[in-house]
């Protein structure tokens, strides 16, 4: 219990205490204050440190908590800028140009910058839809059976539109199927899609290249 | 290319920096002409005036760097006298057929060369593109040297030819077919000229500005011609450069999904031709230079695609290859779509009802299949036309009346694959799968593979002699994942090829005609060397030269400019210390001597500069050591092709299928006298001179958004950014109709009408043309009805007309303008049928005379 000089001054001394607490309290507080750190410190104009706080020292690039980041290139135009794609969680968190490309030396463009959005975009169908002849709505569909499907309808048409020959010449092909697209694949996936096409005897094959 | 290709533009920017002059060349100004020191405002579709106007001013003043034309080009060659120039026949060279619409090219040739009997009038490969594009890689071949003048006076020397061709694209004549001030013309050839020579060069760089015309393949033609005058080809800070619009557009090209071209721009075989592989080789084999090894490409393609099945016994399988018998283009299939002869149609990553021409065609086309697969990211306009399309709210069809099928497959990104994009400099670059794709959605690899699978599954036991090509194919690739995704590397593996003992091959000079080799595209063998992925090499550009050699790979042979031989004289020195690129050093291989310098020479590697090729030798043997183009048969540049450009030897200006003016140049002659039209009753044609239709419009791209909208109107950021669908005014055009800034426009073609917010902008500027003001109209063609940020379609104004070497379409045409928001429903059809009447547009048919 306090009583008597001692404890006067102890409690003077508490007061003390707690008024040094509270003017502590009350500088750090205004030095907390950006304008207060601008008009006294060597930042006037208040574009370095004094416009620092603790929460802009706490904060984190969220590139830096990435559990990988994976060497991609840009899918819009034909330069081939470098990308980097962060990668948390299995899911993409960020995409930014890559400073090693001699091509891009780390620049992408509003297209290239806004990537992340394409490939993590909510307007992205992600399951098969399928529209019955006549239809007025999609449907859904399996995609396995819609692979069936298709692959019966390639058969089929393959062979109702079958030449053997044209105006007497060996053509053996097939003129009942045709493709267009897309140049923002791969070279492995054209790759693919020719072989196959031609091997089916398809002839009118077409890509972006040729519009 | 600041709009365009923004990220490459820096590298404009930095030479501006280090003192280059920029000159931008374009109807609109934009953010290249801001900060370019000239802009050069030009009618739309007069670049070969233009072009012609340039080359005029360098040979009627000799103004061309000498040296280099003569070694390297064939200015010298003597053309046979049969020739005849558009000077003497009003604007058509000797061997028109005006009922084929095509030429003859016989009498285009080198003096003392033998008759070409596969071009027959008539024959149906004229009217195919087949044969042009097939030297993508290489030239199409000349059968002898040509006989030479080295004074170049030789009134049928290439030289003289030019200079008489050009000889009407005079400053002023450039003036009343471009535009463009007599004032500003002689600045540009002064700065062209004085940029050029031994110390300094000048790069040529263009978009589909260049290309999307009837006569497309000649403006570029003009361009190259240019920079041959003035010695800008293969060497460093030179060349034409195009500049590509899709991530893999050359790659698409490279390996190709054309209709002519097999891979490596092998060609599609032709049913009038080649019955057997040594027909099809024919032509080319044993011709100077590399593509005269043509066999030892075709068969280890057969290799690679049939495997053990392909034997010497059985010409390796070649008849497995369909036969082409003409036109089987995009534009020609759509009108076969429309007629009913297809069943079913195949859309990977394209989306025609925006962003092809003619998309009320190409709805059309869709709307009468048996079945469609649409393979995207998102719900594009190609796949929902049977719900919401243009043609449901004008009432031409009915959603319950279409029997298309459709299936919409989910793709997956770039992201959620490995492969290979090779960029508009022929450099391939891998980019790794980061994530797997969700729910349904599977790359094109995994689609074709596992569709290919199934299809021979239920093709297992077949007896029917038809079906072998399927079932003899080598379709086993490594799976992984829980999709069973195929392995991309296996698939480069076999693309770059394999030798007798199954390693992968690091040159197309190991190539073999025996079947010992296997290679799915020629040019691309390499990129597998040392069984290492080399397009994923990615050592930082500043840890290397400045060529980067170890960043990707490009073709042929991680060469990264192509014909650089021609960087140094004919003695193989550098032009000049300045330019210095390749060069020959005497010291090298114990003093035997060989090719060095920044670059990989594009050249052989120890062919002496002063070598001259043995009498009658072949292939690669026949290349001279001053002959630094070496897929050309005469080893030179062409000034003037005396083959493989259907349309004329020399680039000639005819105005766009649809123009508001008379030719200048050649009155008698107004269109390309060899394009391609489409007549069909949806693909009408304005008449020219219409004052119904006055004004020029042309389509183009902004910064932020990608081709047909497919892959940016659905991102929030890009869609802020670049809002709505606009077209871009001059303030006279706007007082002249009553068009508000801000407000609405309905523009009207003979195909249909559009709406579009109007931008009043001094970057549109008339143009005094012909005796006649010009005013042009300015579409970003990047709309459609989906997506979030919406519009119409500007490619539905289009009318297809193609090139005849490439059959791509005309971007240019006419059109009217007036205020105000476009009719809805049936009335949309009235109000076009209103201006096709007044205009004299023929009802049932499109062709118009």
């Amino acid at each position: 219990m306090l009583s008597g000089p001692r404890a006067g001054c102890r409690l003077v001394g508490v007061r003390v205490a707690w008024l040094a607490v509270a003017m502590r309290a009350a500088r750090t507080f205004v030095e907390g204050w950006p304008v207060w750190r601008q008009l006294t410190g060597s930042d006037p104009l208040g574009r370095g440190h004094a416009a620092r706080s603790r929460a802009t020292d706490e904060l984190q690039n969220r590139n830096a908590t990435a559990d990988r980041v994976v060497d991609s290139i840009c899918p819009y135009c034909a330069v081939g800028c470098g990308q980097k794609v962060f990668v948390k969680d299995e899911k993409v968190t960020q995409i930014e140009g890559d400073p090693a490309s001699p091509i891009s030396r780390g620049r992408l463009c509003p297209k290239g910058s806004a990537s992340k959005q394409l490939v993590t975009s909510p307007d992205r169908v992600t399951t098969v839809r399928y529209r019955r002849p006549g239809g007025t709505e999609w449907e859904d569909l399996d995609l396995d059976t819609a692979m069936d499907m298709i692959a019966d309808r390639v058969l089929a048409a393959r062979r109702s539109h079958w030449q053997d020959e044209h105006d007497g010449r060996r053509v053996r092909r097939t003129t009942g199927i045709s493709s267009l697209g897309g140049a923002t694949l791969d070279n492995e996936e054209n790759y693919l899609m020719k072989k196959l096409y031609t091997a089916m005897g398809a002839v009118q094959i077409e890509n972006q290249a040729r519009i | 290319m600041a709009e365009c290709h923004p990220v490459g533009f820096q590298y404009v920017m930095e030479a501006k920096r280090r003192g280059a002059t920029i000159i931008h060349v374009d109807p609109r100004f934009t953010r290249t002409s801001a900060v370019s020191d000239i802009h050069v405002p030009i009618r739309a579709a007069s670049d070969i005036a233009f072009l012609g106007g340039l080359i005029n001013h360098i040979v009627s003043n000799e103004l061309d760097f000498r040296e280099y034309v003569l070694a390297y080009t064939n200015a010298a060659a003597i053309i046979g006298p049969d020739f005849v120039d558009t000077e003497d026949l009003a604007g058509l060279f000797s061997g028109f057929d005006p009922e084929q619409a095509t030429y003859n090219h016989d009498s285009w040739k080198y003096e003392g060369s033998p008759t070409d009997t596969r071009h027959k009038k008539g024959t149906d490969e004229d009217l195919d593109a087949s044969r042009a594009e097939a030297a993508g890689s290489g030239g199409p071949r000349v059968h002898i040297k040509p006989q030479l003048d080295e004074t170049l006076q030789h009134p049928r020397c290439v030289y003289q030819l030019l200079k008489k061709h050009f000889a009407r694209y005079t400053p002023e004549m450039v003036h009343e077919v471009c535009g463009i001030e007599p004032a500003q013309f002689q600045q540009v050839a002064d700065t062209l000229v004085h940029n050029s020579g031994r110390e300094r060069t000048t790069a040529l760089a263009y978009a589909v500005g260049w290309t999307h015309h009837s006569t497309g393949s000649q403006i570029i033609r003009a361009g190259a011609i240019l920079q041959l005058l003035l010695g800008n080809v293969g060497r460093p800070g030179g060349g034409i450069i195009a500049l590509r619009g899709h991530a893999s557009i050359q790659g698409s090209t490279d390996i190709p999904t054309l209709y002519n071209l097999l891979p490596g721009y092998l060609p599609m075989p032709h049913a009038s031709q080649h019955q057997s592989l040594d027909d099809w080789v024919r032509a080319d084999e044993g011709a100077a230079g590399f593509w005269g090894n043509i066999r030892d490409y075709g068969v280890s393609l057969l290799k690679s695609w049939w495997g053990d099945a392909a034997t010497a016994e059985n010409d390796f399988c070649f008849d497995y290859l369909p036969r082409l018998t003409g036109d089987h283009g995009t534009y020609r299939t759509v009108l076969d779509q429309i007629e009913g002869k297809i069943a079913g149609y195949f859309l990977v990553g394209e989306n025609p009802a925006v962003g092809s021409s003619n998309g009320k065609m190409q709805r059309r086309g869709l709307a009468n299949l048996d079945w469609l697969v649409v393979r995207d990211l998102v719900m594009i306009e190609s796949a929902t036309f049977w719900a919401d399309g243009p043609e449901i709210e004008t009432g031409e069809m009915r959603t319950a009346d279409i029997g298309t099928e459709v299936f919409f497959l989910p793709a997956a990104s770039h992201t959620e694959k490995s492969g290979t994009f090779t960029n508009t400099q022929r450099l391939l670059q891998w980019h790794h799968e980061a994530v797997a794709p969700p729910d349904d959605c599977r790359s094109e690899l995994w689609f074709y593979y596992h569709l290919g699978k199934r299809i021979r599954d239920k093709l297992a036991g077949s007896t029917d002699e038809r079906d072998r090509p399927l079932l003899d194919l080598t379709w086993e690739y490594p799976e992984h994942g829980v999709h069973a995704e195929p392995d991309a590397e296996a698939v480069l593996r076999e693309i770059n090829g394999t030798g007798p003992d199954g390693a992968a091959l690091s040159s197309y000079t190991e190539l073999a005609a025996d079947g010992s080799t296997r290679s799915g595209c020629w040019i691309y063998c390499g990129v597998y060397a040392d069984e290492v992925n080399q397009s994923a090499r990615r050592k930082p550009g500043h840890e290397q030269s400045w060529v980067a050699p170890e960043w990707g790979w490009a073709w042929p042979a991680n060469r990264r400019t192509l014909y650089n031989r021609a960087s140094a004289d004919p003695d193989g020195k550098p032009w000049s210390e300045r330019k210095a690129y390749v060069w020959w050093d005497q010291t090298l291989a114990d003093g035997q001597g060989r090719w060095t310098g920044h670059d990989i020479p594009d050249f052989i590697a120890d062919r002496h500069p002063h070598h001259v090729p043995a009498e009658g030798a072949q292939g690669p043997d026949a290349i001279g050591g001053s002959d630094p183009f070496i897929m050309m048969t005469d080893g030179k540049a062409w000034l003037y092709a005396p083959a493989g450009v259907v349309d004329g030897p020399m680039p000639t200006h005819y105005e766009p299928p649809e123009s508001p003016v008379s030719n200048p140049l050649y009155p008698d002659q107004q269109h390309n006298p060899a394009r391609r039209s489409y007549p069909h009753e949806i693909n009408a044609r304005n008449p020219d001179l219409s004052e119904v239709y006055p004004f020029v419009f042309t389509t183009y791209r902004v910064t932020e958004h990608h081709t047909a909208g497919g892959m940016s109107r659905t991102l929030p950021y890009l869609s802020e950014l670049q809002p709505e669908f606009f077209c871009e005014v001059s303030p006279g055009l706007a007082t002249e109709r009553g068009l508000e800034h801000l407000g609405w426009a309905t523009i009207t073609s003979a195909r249909t009408a559009i709406e579009a917010r109007v931008l009043v902008t001094d970057r549109m500027r008339p143009l005094r043309v012909a005796g006649q003001v010009v005013h042009q109209i300015g579409l970003p063609y990047h709309w459609g009805p989906n997506g979030l940020s919406t519009g119409d379609a500007a490619n539905d104004l289009v009318n297809v007309t193609v090139d005849p070497n490439v059959n791509i379409q005309d971007k240019v045409g006419t059109c009217a303008i007036a205020p105000g928001r476009r009719p809805r429903g049936p009335a949309l059809l009235q109000h076009v049928a209103e201006h096709r009447r007044r205009a004299g547009v023929p009802v049932d048919e499109g062709k118009t005379p």
